[in-house]
């Protein structure tokens, strides 16, 4: 948080869904927030409810079935109290969102340059052709070549990696103050994901837009953003600013989280360690510390005990979700991180 | 694309060939009466009437021989021959009655393309609300009554000679368009709604399960985060997509009707193409069944052709070179 504004702010949000076999609780009382022009990562497994959080700040997670309570405020306005009208203008608008699988989130019937104008036109009053010339304006931008003669393609004459640059064009049309990207390299080829991450840090830098990047790789949050939140069973386990996650990190499930990304600077022979056991099921989730049934380091009070979400003793930017004393969690993390001098990258 | 269709075509006169020969073939191979006894009616006893009778029709030709004959009047003169029991050629005969059945067909599906598809886009979108159930509730009845129970009670209800409430003209009062259209409008009423019927509880059934299915898409969450009306979703990126495979059945809905809507056009005693078909079939009328059976045919092949031109304007991914 450097000092700046703060643009997009989530208290204590809960998210719950109702099904025939009980309350899903998606998101379990989730904190974050988000500086004007800043850049934050949430990192988790699925089901952590990191898109759901996300989902619901555009209110795409209103239904029916859906029980939504806390607050969630974008530029000091509330967003979960808001009417239809009121979300529907801030979508696409001043946040816009791009998803995973760019394959499946462009209408296949439609051109792209369609498609873009359509986003255009939703939040603007423009002439057909003011708005097309736009579109390949936006095409450029993201880096797609011949972008004049491509705005008349179909999706699926593009590829998957232009696909995706595709979406964000789309997901820019409105010169949104907040891109929210969830996934957006896990579908595609691991040459195309680095140069969709470094579109993403660009735009953000001449844009001046903050970024939410949602992944369950910390190697792609350490690549553009400058903090990272770690959700956990729908909960915020531990957030900071990118360097106290990788080189400090103080929850054993960061911990764990690191320990199974594959890196160059450690000895081959070197296994990496999967995180035992399985995420656990939001119908029923579990008591005390909500991480405590794969935890290596659990004692019994943290079956009872719901730790708070807690700053790091003398950390500035740094707050934890751990019933672990401080210095045994830096002890803990000094050993495992042993053998590499220096932490992670 | 052009080349597609006129390969196409070329698939249909090979299919219309194989049509009219296994129709010939049935015919022969079949017990049925025998066309020149029915012809010769009560002098059948005269054999020697049913030989001149035969001798005219080519009757007593191997079945063979007959078919060539046929199909090259077909094929060189689009000649089908004449009625065995009119001597009225059949082509005209058939032509004269298309535009009734056509008027009977193209009307219905007017009524169950404006009643099936709101009906299912409002049950997709409010699925197990009270309107969804009572709507899926209905169409379930619709589906179950046959077109000639249907249309009987229709008939005992609202028919202006027999029903219990006289507001529709009933059966046998078909005016054709050209005569007076406020008459042909009234008299098709009823047997647009009775064909209809059926049809739209099954389109809407069609479209809320594809609909239902379309909207869970990735690109729907898209058009929402657009900042899209829910009535853009909806109809602009939702039916857009589940209405493909509504237009490839309706497409072909439409051609098999046209061959002949025999049930409604026999209850409402319509003179369309069903019924002279029905009449032919009865009366062992060779080339009258032959040309029924020919032009169904086509019109079925034809609306196939139509439906996969259509589906490529439709859905940009199967697009034909």
């Amino acid at each position: 948080m450097s000092g700046k504004r703060t643009l997009l702010e989530i208290e204590d949000l809960r998210v719950g869904f109702r099904t025939q076999d009980g309350l899903v609780q998606a998101v379990r009382g989730a904190s974050l927030e988000v500086a004007a022009g800043g850049a934050l990562g949430i990192v988790g497994e699925s089901g952590s409810g990191k898109s759901v959080a996300m989902l619901t700040v555009l209110g795409l997670t209103r239904g029916p079935t859906a029980e939504i309570a806390g607050e969630i405020r974008f530029e000091g306005r509330d967003l979960v109290g808001a009417r239809e009208s009121e979300l529907r203008a801030v979508r696409g608008g001043r946040i816009a969102m791009i998803f995973q699988d760019p394959q499946s989130s462009m209408h296949p019937f439609y051109r792209v340059g369609r498609q873009l104008v359509e986003a255009l036109k939703a939040h603007q009053t423009m002439t057909r052709t003011a708005a097309r010339e736009r579109a390949v304006e936006l095409l450029a931008l993201v880096g797609i070549p011949e972008p004049r003669r491509r705005v008349d393609a179909y999706p699926h004459e593009y590829s998957g990696g232009m696909r995706q640059r595709a979406m964000i064009a789309m997901a820019l049309a409105n010169d949104p103050e907040l891109l929210i990207a969830d996934e957006p390299t896990t579908a595609l080829d691991v040459t195309v994901q680095a140069q969709i991450l470094d579109l993403l840090a660009r735009l953000r830098e001449e844009l001046g837009m903050a970024l939410v990047l949602l992944t369950h790789d910390l190697g792609v949050v350490a690549q553009v953003t400058d903090e990272i939140a770690v959700m956990y069973a729908g909960e915020v386990v531990e957030r900071g600013s990118r360097e106290a996650i990788l080189t400090a990190p103080e929850h054993p499930y960061t911990w764990g989280l690191l320990r199974s990304i594959p890196r160059l600077d450690r000895p081959r022979r070197e296994e990496l360690v999967p995180i035992a056991g399985s995420p656990p099921s939001l119908l029923a989730p579990p008591s005390g510390c909500a991480f405590h049934p794969r935890c290596p380091y659990v004692r019994e009070a943290h079956r009872r005990v719901h730790p708070p979400l807690d700053p790091a003793p003398g950390a500035v930017v740094h707050d934890v979700r751990c019933l672990l004393p401080a210095t045994t969690r830096r002890r803990l993390w000094r050993e495992l991180a042993a053998p590499a001098e220096g932490g992670a990258r | 694309m052009v080349t597609y269709i006129l390969r196409r075509l070329l698939w249909a006169a090979l299919l219309v060939l194989v049509v009219s020969f296994v129709t010939f073939v049935i015919f022969y191979a079949l017990p049925s009466a025998d066309p020149a006894v029915l012809r010769a009616g009560a002098r059948s006893g005269n054999h020697a009437l049913l030989e001149s009778i035969r001798d005219t029709l080519g009757l007593d030709e191997p079945w063979y021989v007959q078919y060539a004959k046929y199909m090259e009047r077909l094929l060189l003169h689009f000649d089908f021959g004449f009625s065995y029991r009119t001597d009225a050629p059949v082509r005209e005969q058939i032509f004269d009655r298309i535009p009734a059945t056509a008027s009977l067909v193209l009307g219905a599906a007017a009524v169950w393309i404006a009643v099936g598809i709101p009906v299912g886009v409002v049950s997709a979108t409010r699925r197990r609300s009270w309107i969804d159930r009572i709507a899926m509730g209905a169409t379930l009845v619709a589906i179950s009554a046959p077109v000639y129970w249907l249309g009987l009670v229709v008939l005992y209800l609202f028919a202006d000679d027999i029903g219990r409430f006289p507001l529709f003209k009933g059966s046998g009062s078909y005016v054709p368009l050209t005569e007076s259209p406020a008459g042909w409008f009234g008299s098709l009423l009823l047997p647009w709604l009775v064909l209809a019927a059926t049809a739209a509880a099954f389109y809407a059934r069609l479209l809320r399960g594809n609909l239902a299915g379309v909207l869970s898409e990735d690109y729907i969450r898209t058009a929402r985060a657009k900042g899209l009306s829910e009535r853009a979703v909806v109809w602009r990126h939702g039916v857009r997509s589940a209405i493909t495979p509504v237009v490839t059945v309706l497409g072909l809905d439409i051609g098999i009707l046209l061959g002949g809507a025999i049930l409604t056009e026999t209850v409402f005693n319509i003179p369309g193409v069903g019924r002279l078909a029905f009449s032919a079939i009865r009366g062992a009328d060779l080339p009258m069944i032959q040309g029924t059976v020919l032009i169904g045919a086509l019109f079925i092949i034809l609306s196939n052709l139509v439906v996969d031109v259509l589906y490529g304007f439709l859905d940009p991914r199967v697009r034909i070179g």
